[in-house]
């Protein structure tokens, strides 16, 4: 269990690689972009807010679409709450944790103890990997660029293996179909960052109860 | 990029985990929200790889990027390792940009 954590904790730490150099050619300083993945440490969100910056944005669009994705973390909280136990003090640090890849680690182990460890082994590993990546990343930034090596695609090809697990359940399929194709719609119709708010509303699938809707 | 968006975004995602995990805890959504907010993740993000794999600024554009994904489709369909999937994709588009 432990290798699982610190295999996927060095892989996303490449992901943090690819948004410090992301985050550098939007336009923000390396410690800005070191001060987001500290701060922030949740990927999609911060991915999100440096592509709205960088295709040129509003303040208010770059931070709805982030804030948008940082409310699944809320979710998971509520999942992880059960599991979770100790002082306000150690919950609050195990709330900046709470993010996909240790909520999806501690849920897959097989009893309450394992969850826990796998939970905060996790966090720790991600935490550090995806800061030093970030560093990396956003030193080299400036040296590199970003479309010679494909590294505009690390982004959503990497969402795409996340999304993947995802898409098992009927209704996720839908929602995701939907959100796209809203998207795609949304692009040159609305300023930029719109888009990603307006594919929220697919999530009113979830509306009907499960059994109503065919799969 | 500003230092107030910075902060911004590190005090609205971190009140959410904090909401999520410390203030509701235990307690349970109405099923209905809880249904709902379960299908984020998937909307959003396929909307984000959409908007990055076929958008420059407001412009639909199809290029190498496409090429790219579409990779990274199949190496995720044949359950590669996220690291994978993320070399194979990016790998491609530079190849497709290399000879194009």
């Amino acid at each position: 269990m432990m290798v699982a954590c610190l295999t996927l904790s060095a892989a996303v730490g490449v992901f943090g690689v690819s948004f410090g150099v992301a985050s550098v050619s939007a336009g923000s300083s390396v410690l800005q972009t070191c001060a987001i993945s500290l701060l922030v440490f949740t990927g999609a969100s911060q991915f999100s807010a440096v592509s709205v910056i960088g295709s040129g944005g509003s303040f208010g669009s770059a931070l709805g679409g982030a804030m948008l994705l940082a409310a699944r973390n809320g979710v998971y909280g509520l999942a992880m709450s059960r599991r979770i136990e100790g002082s306000l003090g150690l919950r609050m640090l195990a709330a900046q944790m709470t993010i996909d890849e240790t909520t999806a680690m501690s849920v897959a182990q097989p009893d309450p103890r394992a969850q826990r460890i796998a939970f905060w082994f996790t966090g720790v590993a991600l935490y550090f990997f995806w800061n030093l990546g970030t560093l990396i990343g956003a030193l080299a930034g400036n040296a590199l660029d970003p479309t010679t090596y494909g590294l505009d695609v690390a982004f959503p090809a990497g969402f795409v293996a996340m999304l993947w697990p995802l898409l098992t359940d009927a209704r996720a399929r839908l929602a995701a179909l939907l959100g796209g194709a809203v998207c795609v719609v949304a692009i040159p119709i609305t300023p930029v960052g719109v888009p990603i708010l307006l594919s929220a509303l697919a999530v009113l699938v979830g509306v009907r109860r499960p059994r109503e809707v065919a799969s | 990029m500003t230092w107030t968006l910075v902060f911004v975004l590190a005090a609205g995602a971190y009140a959410f985990k904090v909401t999520g995990l410390v203030i509701l805890g235990g307690r349970t959504l109405p099923p209905v929200v809880d249904r709902c907010l379960a299908l984020i993740p998937a909307a959003v993000i396929t909307a984000l790889v959409m908007k990055d794999t076929f958008s420059t600024g407001r412009d639909l554009v199809l290029d190498a990027r496409a090429i790219g994904i579409a990779v990274a489709v199949v190496a995720a369909w044949r359950r590669v390792p996220l690291i994978a999937v993320i070399v194979l994709g990016a790998a491609a588009t530079a190849l497709v940009r290399l000879i194009s």
